[in-house]
């Protein structure tokens, strides 16, 4: 998600909710004991298969699976979403509880505005439709982490729909190619949380901490199968996700789990189940109270929450009242995939290249910076940040922060490559140097070890002429038609000129001498 | 208390498929099953407690159902009475909490600034477990 994940949660704190999914969606809030008809209604057709069975067996009929992930990412604010409680991280438990938080009767909800913001920033941010007008639900179940009842959601009309994230990923080690990809996001909604629970069996009890809910970012899943053209299949939500390893592993787990129960003849039940780490699989949670029926209703307390834009904005009105979409679309930093088509454009590098340099932390501005200082072309500076610096960085496993060669350095060496002061396996050289860390110019490295390249021609030819003179056997090779016998009066001059001549301005003296 | 309220002039309306009670009794009397009733006591945790109470939810039911014959079409629900409203949006300051000491008086038990409940939701006996109507 796009969200910017900065601080931890309190009770009552405001999630934004993102239902993002790759092919058909498994909408949020449908209780475990409804029926599947009812869900199918309600999602959207499946129109991209993600996977399908390796080896088909019976009926021969090809699977594909769809997959909806349910996105908990909590707002950065300062207070919560219905509450003026602070939001920070490690708390005395219960520090930062306001009566609300704690559900104490006659408190009411009363909604920060920092957290429509960010609502609205995110789904911008992910290509949604802003709902001008979104409304507030109550989700009720009972748990003593919930000490209201109910939670306070956005089930019906919430405030952002149908938007798209664009991705990549690599499609083998080697090539380093990167397929463009795009996933539907289907909703996003304001909610509250639950407090959290620490469960003490020794005592048999569960002790409640109002503050907030475990950790910044939760996924949940939601997958199915189905036989492509035919209708959805039952979902399966697997919960107790901890990280995108085990989400991938838990989907590819509960998609071949499901298709050998069907394929057995057996039926799919609409259930949670909880991912198990050591095992690698999936495991039920029905237990004899299996039956959930939130009971939606709307929030009394809250109206509609209304945005407005540019053009719908009531004149006279408090701005403290009053959000403006298009005011907050201004505020958006520039997007990923937009830097990433600016720097296609820009320097002519290929889109992989783009999601590179976007990936690591602090590297696009390191390449900006050494752009900015050098002559060389941008194709070469993008091949030497990408392949030599990163190497370098990952095989220390260093963030870009850390590395021991400026974007200086690395500039400065570069126009000496560029200006062919020195030879590109020479300037490898002076970069192994530079990360020595001990302070010196890659000028100061240069003439330390005599790197440069020799600008003298006449004395350049000097040297293949008495090369040649002392190897007549290779000079026959060559003259013979023997392709790699240049290489070797190549190396040999190399070798006599200390590895300070240009192999290129050697190939084209040689063969110019022997052409003669 | 709404349901014995609304009960004293009702018209019941006999028959018909319409609401919740064509699902509880073909023969269209209004009456609610008994898996229903536990279903509801579950879902709210209410006790129906008597048969009487039953019959006033029956009454209430009906009650509501009569919005039915209102023809609907083309009107949008009304979401809330609040809805020609302000939402008010507060500024992201903190002014409230840390009053730790005060929630927790209102707890049965307490372990270190903590409140202690069970360890989980305590499931209600079943049907056939209980006995019908304790306090009729």
């Amino acid at each position: 998600m796009a969200a910017p994940m900065l601080r931890w949660g309190c009770r009552g704190r405001r999630w934004a909710l993102a239902c993002v999914d790759g092919g058909s969606c498994h909408r949020r809030g449908a209780p475990t004991g409804s029926t599947s008809n009812r869900i199918r209604g309600q999602s959207s057709v499946a129109q991209q298969p993600l996977h399908t069975a390796q080896k088909p067996r019976k009926g021969e009929h090809k699977w594909a699976a769809v997959v909806g992930l349910e996105i908990h990412a909590q707002i950065s604010s300062n207070s919560k979403l219905f509450s003026g409680s602070q939001v920070r991280f490690s708390a005395p438990p219960n520090s930062l509880v306001s009566f609300f938080d704690a559900s104490l009767p006659g408190t009411l909800p009363v909604l920060n505005r920092r957290c429509v913001e960010a609502a609205v920033m995110t789904g911008l941010a992910l290509n949604c439709h802003i709902n001008k007008k979104s409304l507030f639900d109550r989700k009720h179940y009972f748990y003593a982490d919930l000490p209201a009842g109910y939670q306070i959601t956005q089930h019906r009309l919430p405030i952002a729909v149908n938007g798209s994230l664009t991705y990549g990923i690599s499609a083998g080690k080697e090539c380093g190619q990167v397929i463009p990809k795009m996933v539907r996001v289907k909703q996003i909604q304001l909610e509250q949380d639950s407090g959290k629970s620490l469960h003490d069996d020794l005592r048999s009890q569960t002790l409640i901490d109002l503050n907030r809910a475990e950790g910044q970012l939760r996924v949940d899943a939601n997958i199915s199968v189905h036989h492509p053209g035919e209708p959805l299949g039952v979902r399966t939500e697997v919960k107790n996700l901890n990280s995108i390893r085990f989400l991938a592993k838990a989907i590819d787990y509960e998609i071949q789990r499901q298709i050998s129960e069907l394929e057995n003849g057996g039926e799919i039940l609409n259930e949670t189940r909880s991912f198990h780490e050591k095992l690698g699989c999936t495991v039920s949670m029905r237990d004899k109270e299996a039956k959930q029926d939130y009971r939606f209703m709307p929030e009394p307390n809250l109206p509609p929450l209304l945005l407005y834009d540019a053009t719908s904005l009531p004149t006279g009105a408090d701005p403290q009242q009053v959000i403006n979409i298009d005011q907050i679309r201004e505020t958006l930093p520039e997007l990923p995939s937009v830097t990433r088509e600016r720097l296609v454009q820009q320097y002519g590098m290929l889109p992989e290249h783009s999601f590179t340099l976007l990936n690591e932390v602090g590297l696009l501005e390191f390449f900006q910076n050494v752009m900015k200082e050098t002559r060389a072309e941008p194709k070469k500076v993008t091949s030497w940040v990408l392949n030599i610096f990163l190497g370098y960085l990952k095989q220390e496993n260093l963030a870009v922060s850390e590395s021991p060669v400026t974007p200086s350095a690395l500039a400065e060496l570069l126009d000496l490559l560029d200006s062919r002061t020195i030879s590109s396996s020479a300037a490898k050289q002076v970069f192994e140097e530079l990360w020595k860390r001990e302070g010196k110019t890659p000028g100061q490295i240069v003439s330390e070890k005599q790197l440069e390249l020799m600008q003298d021609r006449g004395a350049l030819e000097q040297f293949c002429y008495s090369v040649m003179k002392d190897h007549p056997q290779v000079v026959m090779d060559v003259k013979k038609g023997n392709p790699r016998a240049i290489n070797k009066l190549i190396g040999l001059v190399r070798k006599a000129t200390l590895n300070r001549a240009d192999p290129a301005v050697i190939k084209e003296i040689l063969e110019k001498q022997l052409s003669s | 208390m709404l349901a014995r309220a609304l009960w004293l002039g009702l018209r019941v309306p006999l028959g018909g498929p319409r609401g919740f009670t064509s699902k509880t009794d073909p023969q269209g009397s209004g009456r609610i099953t008994a898996e229903v009733i536990e279903h509801l006591e579950r879902l709210a945790l209410v006790d129906f407690g008597s048969r009487e109470a039953v019959a006033r939810l029956e009454k209430a039911i009906a009650f509501a159902d009569r919005l039915r014959a209102v023809d609907t079409d083309g009107v949008e629900p009304m979401e809330s009475v609040l809805e020609d409203r302000c939402l008010y949006l507060r500024s992201d300051n903190v002014v409230e909490g840390n009053c730790a000491d005060e929630l927790l008086q209102n707890s049965h038990r307490v372990v270190e600034e903590y409140f202690v409940a069970p360890p989980g939701n305590i499931p209600l006996p079943k049907l056939d477990e209980q006995e019908p109507f304790p306090h009729s």
